[in-house]
């Protein structure tokens, strides 16, 4: 802004539009107060509400040990199938930046046609795979191995999460490491770094926040997850919306589901919260001021 | 940087070095002597094999054939990172993630240099390029000329004896530019390194460089000092190529020592033949032509006539454009003394035949500089 503007009505202008970008996301904001904000609240006056006003539910989940062996589980689980996405989807995400924009564009329809299959579809097409009489193990036997027991273990509910969350690892890492410049990589070459060196100094530091973004994305996705570990894992492998769906639709436990879930939702804010200063990028903020 | 500079430079020799991409040759057996120390400039338009040369000795592009030496040890087939050539691109290719200070320590950290030496040859390269105050800051927070300055300090702290320059002031405005060059030349004066400068801005290589050698389509036209290649160019593409020429075309005869050209039916001469046979055009520079109003002018003295197109008051004198009988333009250089002239003006274009360059003509020769 320039000293010789007049200030006193250009900011009185600003200040009316400022109201504006608001008044276009009223839409949106009315939807997220009444499609999540409204059944959050619910739900957590239910669960210290019902059966009668108090903190039982909190006191029954933090008292009956297999709910926090579950809650615990969740967590393991979910922290698995983001290592899963991230070791998968890196390479795959790099190797769409690096190709022409013909093989990109299969590419990228390799990631998204299995995303525009149902979820349940999919999860059974894995049962199919990971059962023990199914193609993996019928492949391993009819090559003179034992067979694996992958259905209805932690193995198999991380292995289908992993592929059903894949291209939320995928998509921001690419939006990322496109605006990486590869020019970088031969200028750290010329100081003297042999190529793995230059990956890990530059490339690597810089695609960072494309991996930050995709594992916030799929651990929380996956936190919530319900058909795929209900349908391919087993009672060793339940995770809390197993419990929640049992305790609110088999139990007619609101109070307690509400405990759960919410119990959920602060201990991933908590974990956010812990991750946020590691994440954080200090040039990119500099670039911005 | 604790050597003396004389002998800090090394050599460099390209021995027919071809590049190709299929069948284009992008690189046509190139051979370049460049002498320790010295400030050679690689000139040309864009395409020329010039940026492709510096490719090839940085490392980042393999020769498909020739030899190339770097301080006398061939550095064939030797990865980029074992090279130990410092590189200045255009795109300043500073790593983002690092603050100023991390980015010239980076080439330190990679060869083992660490804690008060690292600091110390890390605030002399910043201090050389007068940065050393922007140390804590990130290069998204500085201007293209303050991160070039940076890139350059990154490209010598390790002392390497050749810094390779790809365009390095192609991205920013004029002031800037002109001060930039003095400050390289400074520097290559205080480091003695051997520098390699790629430009397509002829004027930039004249200011710059000890040596120039001309790339056109692929090949050296000529190497030589900037005074060498303006006042006797080898090629019409030289002599195009460097400062403002007029060339002139038409029917040649040559008798005895004297060539003459006939242009729209007035003949020009000159004591000069061409050597080796081919179709001879005459090269003028600005200052050796002179203006006088049509049929004022006195004998002795080669005369075509033509009228003036364009006139631009420099300050130091004036510039003219001056279409002549056939079509062609001339320009004419005059200082403040000279008679002045308008647009539309009928004139004769004045100049004597010693001042001629008789080159062979070539129609590779015609660039449309972009």
């Amino acid at each position: 802004m320039s000293a010789l503007e007049p200030t006193t009505p250009s900011a009185s202008k600003r200040a009316g539009w400022a109201w504006r970008p608001f008044a276009l996301t009223a839409p949106a904001l009315l939807l997220l107060v009444a499609v999540l904000g409204y059944p959050l609240l619910t739900i957590v006056l239910r669960s210290l509400s019902e059966p009668q006003w108090g903190a039982q539910n909190y006191v029954w989940f933090f008292g009956t040990p297999v709910n926090l062996t579950v809650l615990q589980r969740t967590f393991v689980i979910s922290a698995w199938v983001t290592a899963v996405c991230v070791i998968c989807a890196y390479p795959y995400a790099y190797l769409m930046t690096a190709v022409g924009p013909r093989v990109r564009l299969a590419l990228v329809l390799c990631v998204l046609i299995p995303f525009w299959v149902s979820g349940v579809v999919r999860t059974l097409s894995w049962v199919i795979l990971l059962q023990d009489s199914g193609v993996i193990n019928s492949l391993l036997r009819s090559a003179g191995f034992d067979g694996v027991r992958l259905i209805r273990t932690q193995t198999g509910v991380v292995i289908g999460m992993a592929q059903v969350l894949l291209p939320f690892m995928i998509l921001p890492l690419y939006s990322v490491m496109r605006g990486i410049d590869l020019r970088l990589m031969r200028a750290a070459q010329s100081l003297g770094a042999r190529p793995l060196r230059a990956f890990f100094t530059v490339y690597l530091p810089l695609s960072l926040p494309g991996v930050y973004a995709g594992a916030i994305i799929v651990f929380i996705l996956a936190l919530g997850f319900y058909i795929t570990p209900a349908l391919l894992g087993g009672p060793r492998s339940t995770m809390l919306s197993t419990l929640v769906q049992t305790q609110v639709l088999s139990l007619l436990q609101w109070g307690r589901g509400g405990a759960m879930g919410v119990v959920l939702l602060v201990t991933t804010f908590v974990l956010l919260a812990l991750a946020a200063p590691v994440m954080r990028s200090r040039h990119r903020e500099a670039g911005r001021r | 940087m604790n050597q003396r500079p004389e002998n800090r430079g090394a050599a460099i020799d390209l021995d027919t070095v071809s590049k190709a991409y299929g069948s284009f040759k992008a690189l046509d057996a190139v051979s370049l002597h460049i002498k320790p120390g010295e400030f050679m400039t690689l000139l040309g338009p864009s395409g020329s094999g010039k940026t492709t040369t510096l490719n090839v000795i940085a490392g980042f592009t393999d020769a498909t054939s020739g030899e190339l030496l770097v301080g006398g040890k061939s550095v064939v087939g030797v990865p980029a990172h074992k090279r130990n050539i410092g590189v200045v691109f255009q795109h300043y290719a500073l790593f983002p993630h690092m603050t100023v200070g991390r980015n010239v320590a980076y080439p330190l950290a990679l060869r083992g240099v660490t804690g008060a030496e690292r600091e110390r040859r890390v605030r002399q390269a910043l201090d050389m390029v007068k940065m050393a105050d922007f140390a804590h800051r990130y290069p998204s927070e500085l201007s293209g000329g303050q991160q070039q300055r940076v890139a350059l300090a990154r490209a010598i702290v390790f002392d390497p004896p050749l810094l390779l320059m790809d365009e390095p002031l192609g991205a920013l405005d004029k002031k800037l530019r002109e001060w930039l060059q003095l400050e390289i030349k400074r520097i290559h004066r205080e480091l003695g390194t051997t520098f390699v400068y790629v430009t397509h801005d002829q004027e930039e290589a004249l200011v710059l460089s000890d040596r120039i050698a001309v790339f056109n389509r692929g090949g050296i036209e000529q190497i030589g000092t900037g005074r060498e290649l303006y006042d006797e160019p080898a090629t019409l593409f030289v002599g195009k190529f460097i400062g403002d020429s007029t060339v002139l075309r038409g029917q040649a005869a040559t008798s005895g020592d004297e060539t003459a050209l006939a242009i729209s039916g007035q003949t020009v001469v000159t004591d000069k033949r061409l050597a080796n046979g081919g179709r001879p055009v005459m090269l003028l520079r600005p200052e050796k032509l002179a203006l006088a109003p049509r049929g004022a002018a006195d004998a002795g003295r080669n005369r075509l006539a033509g009228r003036v197109g364009e006139a631009i008051y420099l300050g130091s004198g004036s510039k003219y454009e001056v279409v002549l009988a056939d079509g062609s333009k001339a320009i004419v250089r005059s200082t403040l003394e000279a008679q002045s002239f308008a647009i539309g003006d009928e004139v004769d274009l004045l100049f004597a035949g010693r001042d001629v360059k008789l080159l062979a003509d070539d129609d590779k020769a015609d660039l449309t500089l972009t």
